[in-house]
């Protein structure tokens, strides 16, 4: 009882400063066109390499300063972020509901179901993640939704892994096997007795996705294998920023920043949001 | 009239081909509360599970029959079977933990199962819940339906599942060393309780444990257990009154008498082992003859 209430002691600010990130992010880039202070789009040779608001040479407006085309950061930021949360919310979710129900299958049911499914897992897995999906955008051509498929054909497997696991030690509980008894049938069972309590572990898994979908999507981005090269994406910036690191620091080191703190803070809301589900932990 | 179980020569092996049960016979009479005992290992779970049709994937059964008041179990497709099992019979599991799902509230799970068995509705799933919850004599049951299992006591959850397994009035009960998880002083608590449920609802109980005190307790009759095989079955009161099997007459000088505890206890005699490997070979050679 204490143990559990210095947990959760210990887990409040973390929720609460992972999800205040996530949330600043995300209205800010479903409110896009309301909150950029300039057109993400709009060149102005006159305005290029500013500064950010507190060196000198900083004009208003330009918050975070421009890159080398006088492109405001600040607003590409903001509508990069609708393409990263768009990515990670469609990836993360089609991952999950493939992986999770194979995985909930293979572990529930064992016997041959698992042994196809293992055996699949296996052999997806045995391709290293990030050429997988450079080779998959190739095949599938650029766009937002190769890039999302990519990521859902690469990373379902994470899932099936672990709830495979979580199923199979839940299956042997004597819960299930009094649910048996009772004249329950397997996929009730599977449904009704099995999945809430892998529940908090697919909660956590989807939170880390999503993190890990940004990364891939910005991966992809920075190698120009995402979407249209217009439209201002994370990884894109990065790798403009790259390029003009010794004239404009800011272009390469606030996306980099914007990205790590999003990534962390998916996979820290995960774990906090699995404590606050799992009835034992709580 | 029809016996309540009825078990005839029940024979199980593993994938390797090792018999865990060897022709095992057994019968109880409705509202019969027999004592299974046996040594750990013995086979006491697996005829439980053979019965609520729940054995391991890797456990086979090879021969024999078992009815369920009348209905030949072998008979019945395996949804009838599973349909019959869950009307007929219940279990008190060892580890009142792990048999109730953590996840979700005592509730709905011991409502659900009404539901689902009887075709009641919730409000008198409910009903019948609570007054179960007082058999058992838990006083606040709205805290309890509203609790997750680990926020339970063991005690308490022993008792919430014996509730549960009496809730739909099941004519055959395995309870499966129900109080070996529990504390010494809750042990006695629950075995009464048990009794005392199983002599108002007049269910019959496959009692199993490894403990003759419980036995002397609670049953009418005793099977006793060795590898496998039912080596001797009488009336509780004869059986300790006059033993007829060494194995049990060598059960029964292991325990401890509440006269004299700390009396050692004696192993069971290497010349009784011997005996009783002869007789289980034996049994085996007969087997393997008429099984090829
Ligand atoms: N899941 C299983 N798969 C294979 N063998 C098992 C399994 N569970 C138990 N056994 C074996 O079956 C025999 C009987 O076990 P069990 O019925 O649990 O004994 P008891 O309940 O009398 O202690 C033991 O030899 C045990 O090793
Ligand atoms: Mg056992």
């Amino acid at each position: 009882m204490d143990e559990a209430r210095i947990v959760r002691r210990g887990l409040g600010p973390r929720l609460w400063l992972a999800g205040g990130w996530l949330l600043l992010v995300l209205l800010a880039a479903i409110f896009a066109p309301l909150v950029a202070p300039q057109d993400p789009l709009a060149q102005d040779l006159m305005l290029e390499r500013l500064p950010p608001f507190w060196l000198d040479g900083a004009e208003p407006g330009y918050w975070l300063g421009t890159d080398s085309l006088g492109r405001d950061l600040l607003s590409r930021l903001i509508f990069g972020g609708r393409i990263a949360f768009i990515v990670a919310f469609a990836a993360a979710i089609a991952a999950c509901l493939v992986g999770s129900t194979l995985g909930l299958i293979a572990g529930y049911f064992g016997g041959w179901a698992d042994r196809i499914i293992s055996r699949i897992v296996d052999i997806w897995m045995a391709f290293p993640p990030v050429l997988f999906a450079i080779l998959l955008v190739a095949v599938l051509g650029t766009g937002l939704s190769s890039v999302i498929l990519a990521i859902a054909i690469i990373d379902w497997t994470r899932f099936c892994r672990v709830i495979r696991a979580e199923a199979m030690g839940q299956a042997r509980m004597d819960y299930v096997e009094n649910a048996r008894i009772a004249g329950y049938g397997r996929i009730g069972i599977m449904l009704r007795e099995v999945l809430p309590n892998v529940l908090p572990s697919i909660v956590a898994l989807l939170s880390l996705e999503m993190g890990i979908a940004v990364i891939v999507e910005a991966i992809l981005s920075f190698v120009n294998l995402s979407i249209s090269t217009d439209d201002p994406t994370w990884g894109g910036i990065i790798a403009e920023g790259r390029l003009s690191i010794h004239q404009a620091w800011w272009v390469l080191v606030f996306p980099l920043v914007t990205l790590i703190l999003t990534v962390l803070s998916f996979s820290q809301f995960g774990e906090a949001l699995k404590t606050r589900f799992d009835p034992v932990l709580r | 009239m029809s016996a309540c179980l009825d078990i005839t020569n029940l024979s199980a092996v593993l994938a390797n081909g090792q018999r865990v049960l060897r022709s095992v016979s057994l019968s109880l009479q409705p509202g019969e509360v027999r004592a299974l005992v046996g040594e750990s290992g013995a086979g006491k779970t697996m005829i439980g599970k053979a019965v609520l049709g729940v054995l391991p994937s890797s456990v086979r059964i090879v021969e024999g029959n078992m009815s369920l008041e009348g209905e030949d179990l072998g008979r019945l497709q395996p949804r009838a079977r599973r349909t019959l099992i869950g009307a007929r019979t219940a279990l008190i599991p060892q580890d009142p933990l792990t048999a109730l799902n953590p996840s979700r509230r005592i509730g709905p799970q011991m409502t659900d199962r009404l539901v689902r068995i009887l075709g009641w509705n919730g409000d008198k799933a409910d009903k019948r819940v609570r007054q179960l919850l007082d058999e058992v004599q838990i006083r606040d049951p709205d805290r309890v339906l509203k609790s997750y299992p680990h926020e339970l006591s063991g005690g308490m959850r022993q008792r919430v599942l014996i509730a549960a397994a009496f809730a739909a009035e099941p004519r055959l009960i395995v309870a499966d060393e129900p109080t070996t998880a529990l504390d010494v002083t809750v042990q006695k608590q629950i075995l009464r309780l048990i009794a005392d449920l199983q002599r108002e609802h007049g269910t019959a109980i496959l009692f199993v444990t490894h403990d003759l005190g419980v036995v002397a307790k609670i049953s009418q009759k005793v099977s006793v257990l060795y590898a496998g095989k039912v080596v001797e079955e009488a009336d509780t009161a004869r059986l300790f009154e006059a033993p007829l099997h060494p194995y049990t007459r060598a059960l029964m000088a292991a325990t401890p008498r509440y006269t004299d505890p700390f009396a050692s206890l004696k192993p069971v005699d290497e010349t009784v082992l011997a005996g009783l490997a002869a007789e289980i070979a034996a049994a085996d050679q007969t087997w393997r003859h008429l099984h090829g």
